[in-house]
C-alpha cells in the first residue's frame, strides 16, 4: 500500500540552517546535509530544503548547497525559495533536486508552471499555496499570507493541475504557526477535487494532529518545520503512532 | 565498473550520486562500442516514452541495447522502453520484454504513483537480503502489470511489475537511488550480479 509521507521543511539562509534545532548530538546543527541525513535515518520519507536568502550572494550558495545535499543524501528531496523562472530552476535540478517548488512566482505568472511542467516534466513541479479564508472563501495569498490575490484556492488548485502540476503543497494561513491542527474539511475537499497528490502544511502541534490530516483530511503527505526542528516531534515516535492509527506509513 | 547509458533522458546526477556513495565506478557515455564491451549497465530514463525511444534511436543505440549479454539494470522509464510497447503516445519499445505499458487508470486513484511503497513476492540475486514489503520510492504513472517476468510486484489500485528480469535484462520501476538504505542493498545487489 502506497504510504502517507512526513516530510520535514528546513529553511535555508546563506547555506545554513535557520531554525534552531536541539539535535545535541550532531556536530553541525546549522548544516542542512547533516540534518537532513538525521531526519532521513529517522524516517523522513523525503526533504523540503527552502532558501530564504535575500541576497545574490546567498542564492548561489544555496545552489552549491543542492549539489552537496544531492551527493550525500538517498532519499528525494525538493527545493524551493525564489523560483520564479525556467532559468532559475534548471540549475536546481541539474544540481540534483528531485522537485521543485514554486509559489506566488506561479500566482503572478501562472504559465510558468505549464512551462516547468513541459520541460521537466510534472513529477518536478510542486506548486505550494498559501490561503486564509476571507468573506467566506479561500483567498490565495502570497507575502506570508499578507497579500491577498484575485485567486480562489480550489480554482487555483485546479488550474494549477491542468497546467501540469505534480503535487499540491497547501498552507492554511489562518492555522500556520498556530499548532491547533488542519483545516480538516478543507484538505478532504481539495483532494477529492483533485487526482494528484496534496501535501498538508501549517498547523500541526501534535502527532494527533497529522494522523487526522492524513486520514480524515485526505493528504497524502505532511509537511512541518519547527515542530520536528525543536524535537517536540520525533520522526520515528509520530510514524509509530500514525502506524498504530490504521494510517500506512513507511517504518523501518 | 557501471557504464550509464547517457542518451539525454533527464536528470543522471541521482544515479550518480548513489553509485559514488557506494563506492562504485562508474562512466557516463553513448558510445556503443563502450555500451557493448561494459561490464554491467544502467539504462536509466526520466520523462516519457517516445522522446526516449527517438533519442535512443537518434544514438544508434536500439541494437546495440537489444543485443547485450552482460547484466543490465533499466530504471523507471528505462524499465518501460525495454518492453514491447507503450500507451504513452502509443510507442513501441524495445522488445526485450514481451510486455505491454499501461496508464494507471482506475477511478479515484491519484496519477503519478508517487511516493513509497512495498515491494513483494521478490526473487532473483536483485533482491537477495531484502524483506518483504520493503519500501522503495516510486513515480510513475505508467506500469507493467505482473507476468511471468515478475520478479518483484507492488500494489496501487491492482498489483503491477515493480521489477521484471529476463536472462540478463533487469528493470526497476521505483528508483533504487532514492530509496534509502533498501535502495542502495539493491544496487549493491546488482553490482555483485
Amino acid at each position: 500500500m502506497l504510504a502517507k509521507r512526513i516530510i520535514p521543511c528546513l529553511d535555508i539562509k546563506d547555506g545554513q540552517t535557520v531554525k534552531g534545532i536541539n539535535f545535541l548530538e550532531l556536530r553541525n546543527v546549522g548544516d542542512p546535509v547533516e540534518l537532513g541525513k538525521r531526519y532521513a535515518e529517522e524516517g523522513a520519507d523525503e526533504l523540503v530544503y527552502l532558501d530564504i536568502s535575500a541576497t545574490i550572494e546567498g542564492r548561489k550558495t544555496f545552489a552549491d548547497l543542492v549539489k552537496r545535499i544531492a551527493e550525500n543524501i538517498n532519499i528525494p528531496f525538493t527545493v524551493g525559495g525564489g523560483i520564479s523562472s525556467i532559468d532559475d530552476a534548471g540549475p536546481l535540478l541539474r544540481a540534483g533536486a528531485d522537485k521543485i517548488t514554486v509559489n506566488s512566482a506561479a500566482v503572478r505568472y501562472p504559465q510558468l508552471i505549464s512551462e516547468l511542467a513541459e520541460k521537466y516534466g510534472s513529477q518536478f513541479v510542486v506548486v505550494a499555496i498559501d490561503a486564509k479564508q476571507m468573506d467566506g472563501q479561500w483567498t490565495v495569498t502570497t507575502h506570508g499570507g499578507k497579500q491577498p490575490t484575485d485567486k480562489e484556492l480550489f480554482s487555483w488548485a485546479k488550474e494549477a493541475q491542468e497546467r501540469g502540476a505534480g503535487e499540491i503543497l497547501f498552507t492554511s494561513m489562518d492555522h500556520d504557526g498556530t499548532k491547533n491542527g488542519y483545516p480538516i474539511e478543507t484538505f478532504a475537499h481539495l483532494s477529492q477535487m483533485l487526482s494528484i497528490p496534496i501535501v498538508a502544511s501549517g498547523g500541526a502541534g501534535n502527532a494527533a494532529h497529522m494522523v487526522e490530516v492524513l486520514s480524515k483530511g485526505k493528504a497524502d503527505a505532511a509537511l512541518a518545520a519547527s515542530i520536528f526542528h525543536y524535537g517536540e516531534i520525533r520522526i520515528g515516535d509520530l510514524k509509530q503512532q500514525l502506524h498504530e492509527q490504521g494510517v500506512p506509513v513507511r517504518l523501518k | 565498473m557501471i557504464t550509464i547509458i547517457d542518451y539525454d533522458t533527464g536528470n543522471l546526477q541521482s544515479v550518480m550520486n548513489a553509485f559514488a556513495r557506494l563506492g562504485a565506478e562508474y562512466q557516463l557515455t553513448a558510445d556503443p562500442e563502450k555500451i557493448k564491451n561494459a561490464e554491467k549497465v544502467l539504462l536509466p530514463g526520466v520523462g516519457a516514452a517516445r522522446p526516449a525511444m527517438e533519442k535512443l534511436r537518434a544514438a544508434g543505440l536500439i541494437d546495440t541495447v537489444k543485443a547485450l549479454t552482460q547484466p543490465v539494470l533499466g530504471i523507471c522509464l528505462g524499465m518501460q522502453i525495454m518492453c514491447a510497447w507503450s500507451e504513452e503516445a502509443d510507442t513501441e519499445c524495445l522488445g526485450i520484454f514481451d510486455n505491454a505499458v499501461r496508464r494507471f487508470d482506475l477511478p479515484g486513484l491519484k496519477v503519478p504513483h508517487m511516493g513509497w511503497n512495498g515491494i513483494y513476492d521478490l526473487r532473483t540475486p536483485l533482491y537477495k537480503r531484502l524483506d518483504e514489503n520493503s519500501y522503495v520510492y516510486f513515480v510513475h504513472s505508467y506500469a507493467v502489470e505482473t507476468n511471468e517476468n515478475t520478479i518483484a510486484a507492488c500494489h496501487y489500485g491492482q498489483p503491477f511489475s515493480a521489477s521484471v528480469n529476463k536472462g540478463n535484462f533487469f528493470g526497476a520501476q521505483f528508483h533504487p537511488e532514492k530509496s534509502g538504505p533498501i535502495g542502495e542493498q539493491i544496487l549493491k545487489n546488482f553490482l555483485e550480479l
